[in-house]
């Protein structure tokens, strides 16, 4: 197994002190960017062919390269720390155990796009995390990592952490963006992007925790070392976060291009209980549930979306033979119906209707017309949302609507869930609140 | 009275003077978490003086206030106890520690208990797959919680004894907890994060 980049340091409890950081190699990183020109360091991120790692994928040095020099403005860097697609946990711990780590990422970004005012955006749920990252942003501080003139370069650079509140969408770039300027989380019109118009109308860049942990070391190692590691078009390596239905949940950090076998089956320890395992997603519940048969798919990019899901955020919820996908994929739009922002209507309307349907045909209630209505649903919400939200909420339902369709059918053939032990309904009984458009709210 | 004392509208100028000059409207959320600090939900008034302190409107504030679920804009219990149920915490038993954690708490829980103890919310996902089923008391983490364990839990906050969270100290009821939210606390020690135990990190 190649050697682990971004948690090589977890395993030793004092690495949250800047101390020990400093001592296992800790800001030369930035000593090197400092002694560069900002442009330099962004050839050199983009030679390493990062790209980045909140879902979308895009080339980290090639975003930074898109900020404009000459507005006159100021520019702005924010780290989104709004860690929210259900099953992802890695910018956590990323943060939890090497706190400096990200905190060296954000400063030499911060210096290659010429920001002054850098902002961490973080979920407020992650209050822990908040306090490690207050502590060590104050550690940086005193040792003259942050503040005026950085390690005698002249570079200024301050950071402000700000907590969100509890809203998913603000994971979305744009929606952080207006939760920021003290605006409700709903997500702006693009273009213009962000790196010309972002925060304060200024050119801003808005790079994921994992994404900015990985930049001090191809400073230090260079962009080609990096580029050597994994796929050519996926370099570098991806913490996997395996959760559900496995014998080790945790985060798992590989070479992009391992087959998902391996991180499922031998580092997360396999199934529970010596089980069969029913579906896995590749990147969190926004992307298409995969079955057994994908295994053997390696994680990067490309391979995932020919295998018709998405890398997302590298999070695998994995579900076994005793568990109902019609019942998961209820649970999830449930989410996603309590998330949307409710600026758009696919979205807003969508994630709600969609919910009643899976609500009756898990209690037993559904109807032959049901399936047809989903996919009917499935197909007036994808990319008619304003954001990718609604995306998100259609992933669970196309992908179980085409694996697990016998499951969706025993339900409405049986009038009952066929992985409980509940009794069928009579047959008399419909759902007590038909679907009308007297809306209840 | 007002919501926010003068030593809080100090702590609120020192939040606020963190931002970039004329963007001080960034601070509503920090604010609105010191308004909660204050009163244990944001009412009426702490809207009102959040407003007149960053120069907005108390209907702009309360837009804002609206949108976000850790911003109580109700009365609210001492402690708020938060059970996750999405899809990787049901998978290993969160809808049985809710309905556990429900059980004990009583009717009206969702609200507020009727000694004013305890809020239970049913959460969405926490960001803590791996230490499924998860419960937060007052955003404080708790690993892999049984239903039997999350009655203990409740029992232990009665009698004013709260567990040791499984990432640092107990961080006080959810006034104390807002307050650091806002970011008005000094920033305190960070104890190293727990020893890498199920977690992997790759082989």
């Amino acid at each position: 197994m190649t050697e682990r980049i971004i948690t090589a340091r977890w395993d030793e409890p004092d690495t949250v002190w800047v101390d020990r950081y400093l001592e296992t190699g800790g800001y030369e990183g930035l000593r090197r960017a400092l002694s560069m020109t900002p442009a330099e360091v962004i050839e050199e991120v983009k030679a390493s062919g990062l790209r980045g790692r909140g879902g979308a994928g895009f080339p980290t040095g090639v975003k930074w390269s898109f900020v404009p020099q000459d507005t006159g403005r100021p520019t702005y860097l924010v780290a989104n720390f709004d860690e929210s697609e259900p099953g992802t946990f890695n910018n956590r711990e990323l943060v939890e155990r090497d706190p400096h780590q990200f905190l060296e990422g954000v400063i030499i970004a911060s210096y290659a796009v010429r920001c002054h005012t850098a902002f961490i955006y973080i979920r407020g749920e992650f209050l822990w995390p908040g306090q490690v990252l207050d502590r060590t942003i104050a550690e940086a501080y005193e040792r003259g990592f942050l503040g005026t003139d950085i390690l005698g370069s002249g570079y200024d650079l301050d950071v402000v952490l700000h907590r969100g509140a509890g809203a998913y969408i603000c994971g979305e770039e744009t929606a952080l963006l207006e939760s920021l300027e003290g605006r409700r989380g709903q997500p702006r019109q693009r273009p213009p992007f962000p790196a010309v118009v972002g925060l304060y109308g200024c050119p801003t860049v808005i790079n994921n925790v994992e994404t900015l942990a990985n930049v001090p070391h191809i400073l230090v190692r260079g962009g080609g070392w990096y580029a050597s590691i994994g796929p050519e078009k996926s370099p570098g390596t991806k913490i996997f976060s395996v959760s559900g239905k496995v014998n080790r949940p945790g985060n798992y950090e590989v070479p992009m291009g391992t087959p998902a076998r391996v991180v499922i089956e031998e580092l997360a320890g396999g199934v529970l209980d010596g089980k069969r395992l029913k579906a896995w997603t590749p990147g969190g519940s926004s992307t298409p549930f995969l079955m057994a048969e994908h295994l053997d798919t390696p994680l990067d990019f490309e391979s995932i979306a020919a295998a018709g899901s998405m890398l997302g955020t590298g999070a695998m919820i994995v579900t076994d033979e005793r568990d109902c996908m019609v019942e998961a994929t209820r649970r999830l739009l449930g989410f996603y119906a309590d998330e949307s922002c409710g600026k758009c209507t696919p979205c807003r309307e969508g994630t709600w209707w969609a919910l009643r349907v899976l609500e009756r045909l898990e209690n037993g209630l559904g109807r032959e017309e049901d399936l047809p209505l989903l996919e009917d649903l499935c197909e007036n919400m994808l990319f008619r949302g304003f954001c990718p939200l609604v995306d998100g909420a259609v992933s669970p339902m196309s992908s179980t609507l085409k694996f697990f369709r016998d499951e969706y059918e025993a339900h409405i053939r049986e009038r009952r869930c066929p992985f409980t032990d509940r009794p069928p309904m009579p047959a008399a009984a419909d759902d007590p609140e038909p679907l009308t458009s007297e809306v209840p709210r | 009275m007002p919501v926010l004392t003068p030593e809080l509208v100090e702590v609120a100028e020192r939040i606020v003077a963190r931002y970039p000059k004329g963007r001080e409207r960034s601070a509503i959320l920090p604010l609105l978490y010191l308004a909660q600090s204050a009163e244990g939900h944001v009412s009426r008034e702490g809207l009102r003086e959040v407003a007149e302190l960053l120069g907005v409107t108390t209907a702009e504030v309360e837009a804002v206030a609206t949108f976000y679920t850790m911003i109580r804009l109700r009365p609210t219990g001492r402690h708020v106890v938060s059970v996750c149920t999405n899809l990787a915490c049901a998978l290993r038993g969160g809808e049985d520690v809710h309905a556990r954690a429900r059980e004990a708490l009583g009717p009206g829980c969702e609200e507020v208990t009727e000694d004013g103890m305890f809020t239970l919310r049913e959460e969405e996902c926490l960001g803590a797959c791996d230490a499924a089923p998860l419960v937060q008391v007052n955003s404080a983490s708790y690993d892999r919680v049984t239903p039997e364990r999350v009655v203990e839990m409740i029992d232990a906050i009665r009698r004013g004894d709260p567990p040791r969270p499984s990432h640092g100290t107990f961080p006080g009821d959810f006034r104390q907890v807002s307050r650091i939210l806002a970011g008005a606390e000094a920033a305190r020690p960070a104890e190293p994060a727990e020893p890498a135990e199920p977690t992997g990190a790759g082989e």
